[in-house]
């Protein structure tokens, strides 16, 4: 009976964070668009919920392995991985209640290791592993895609910079649509494949599954829907820090962005170098802005940004460690940890209906990152 | 410790190396759009440079859709 449980909770815990995955990683994709107008911030979510729950059926390669390496996996069990999502969730919608976008992936990460930690002790901790998959990649993603977006922006201003502007415009953005597209398919062919092989390997030790068996076609369903849902609700405060809060982005720039992102992206997992959507599509957006006019562009919202990415894995851990130490105890544990976190999600919840942002105002230049028109620059 | 260097490097040169060929690409197709839609409108004594200009801009963007298309297959298997 207690397998079965925390089974249970397992699997309803993963496919919340396959919702908050969902919505916080939106903006990665449809920022830029929303931001120019290419799409209309309605539209743009529902081709991205689309295509997240779409690349869920497309891949068939599933994440045997959730840690990456980062903690000894035979010390992993369901309690472990339960707290680890708790870790992660409410990571993720603390980082979407600020606006700033931040990796789903170094969350649920951060939120194993801590909850490894408490579990199994710091010897189950792979402190190499953690500089090789997650640090490593974390200073390359941006700098990569940046740069790659950068040179590109300034090329195809040069080139259409006797083009007439109305002209250059349509044409950027019809080119949009597509390139927005791409970034959402190899997003939900990532994203969506993490909770589906969390799921999945927790059937398996549990003897429900047989060993080595790929998703059940419900899980593959499940976590398509939940993270094709939390796309559609679209993370609103996200998509406006990322599309307006950065600087004032023309067509040009987010067809430049966005084609960096896909090919980044696409080339990195080919390569079998993961880097995280999250920070590759940030650095294409500052590389675009930068590529045209450096100085336009918001670099204190810059700073905020890489200072969330840098808390993302030890908040998430922290998180982790204090829900793996309570649900250590037993069902009692898991129920009481649930039930904190709850209303830990519902207090962030209730917080962002003071201040919402939605499809009607997403487009809305917050007062606080408007630049100080010359200390900025 | 074993970091992929050689991996690093191959994303870094192809991703720079792809994004610059297709934005490069996609933006002389939208000015070749551009260059036909004034050749249209010019009338008659200017119609006549709408075909070339029509045929490099679907050479742009036939390459830029050959991309994608490799992109997704690329996803799929």
């Amino acid at each position: 009976m207690d397998i079965t449980f925390i089974v249970l909770a397992v699997v309803i815990t993963a496919l919340l964070f396959d919702f908050t995955n969902g919505f916080h990683d939106t903006a990665n994709a449809m920022a830029t668009s929303v931001a120019t107008g290419a799409l209309r911030p309605k539209v743009a979510v529902a081709i991205s919920a689309v295509l997240n729950l779409v690349g869920a059926f497309l891949s068939t390669e599933v994440a045997k392995t959730i840690s990456s390496g980062l903690v000894d996996e035979t010390k992993i069990n369901p309690t472990v991985i339960f707290a680890g999502l708790v870790g992660a969730i409410l990571w993720n919608l603390a980082t979407w209640y600020f606006g700033l976008p931040s990796s789903s992936s170094h969350a649920l990460f951060g939120g194993l290791i801590g909850a490894t930690w408490v579990a199994a002790g710091g010897g189950a901790i792979k402190f190499m592993g953690i500089i090789t998959a997650v640090v490593l990649p974390a200073l390359a993603a941006p700098v990569v895609a940046g740069l790659a977006a950068m040179i590109s922006t300034y090329f195809a201003y040069r080139i259409t910079a006797k083009t007439r502007p109305d002209q250059a415009a349509k044409g950027f953005k019809a080119g949009q649509v597509v390139s927005a597209s791409m970034v959402s398919l190899a997003h939900g062919t990532n994203d969506a494949q993490k909770t589906m092989g969390i799921i999945t390997l927790t059937l398996i030790t549990a003897g429900v599954l047989a060993p080595n068996s790929g998703p059940p076609v419900w899980v593959i369903g499940l976590a398509g829907l939940a993270i094709a849902l939390g796309t559609y609700l679209g993370g609103w405060r996200i998509i406006r820090t990322l599309g307006k809060g950065l600087y004032d982005m023309e067509t040009t720039q987010g067809f430049a962005a966005e084609t960096s992102s896909t090919a980044t992206i696409l080339i990195s997992s080919h390569l079998g170098f993961a880097l995280s959507t999250t920070q590759v599509a940030s650095g294409s957006i500052f590389g675009a802005g930068a590529g045209k006019r450096l100085a336009d562009v918001r670099w204190s919202v810059a700073g905020k940004m890489v200072i969330a990415w840098v808390l993302t894995l030890p908040s998430a851990a922290i998180v982790g460690a204090l829900a793996g130490e309570v649900a250590g105890l037993g069902t009692v544990g898991t129920i009481i940890v649930a039930l904190v976190a709850i209303a830990v999600a519902a207090g962030i919840y209730i917080a962002s209906r003071r201040d919402p942002v939605s499809a009607n105002n997403v487009n809305d230049v917050p007062e606080t990152t408007r630049p100080a028109v010359t200390t900025a620059a | 410790m074993h970091i992929k260097w050689g991996a690093l490097g191959e994303v870094f040169l192809v991703g720079l190396g792809v994004t610059i060929v297709v934005v490069v690409l996609f933006s002389l197709g939208v000015n070749a759009m551009a260059a036909r839609a004034d050749a249209l409108e010019g009338g008659a004594a200017t119609s006549r440079a709408a075909g070339p200009a029509t045929a490099l801009a679907a050479l742009c963007f036939g390459v830029c859709a050959l991309v994608v298309a490799y992109g997704i297959y690329l996803i799929v298997t």
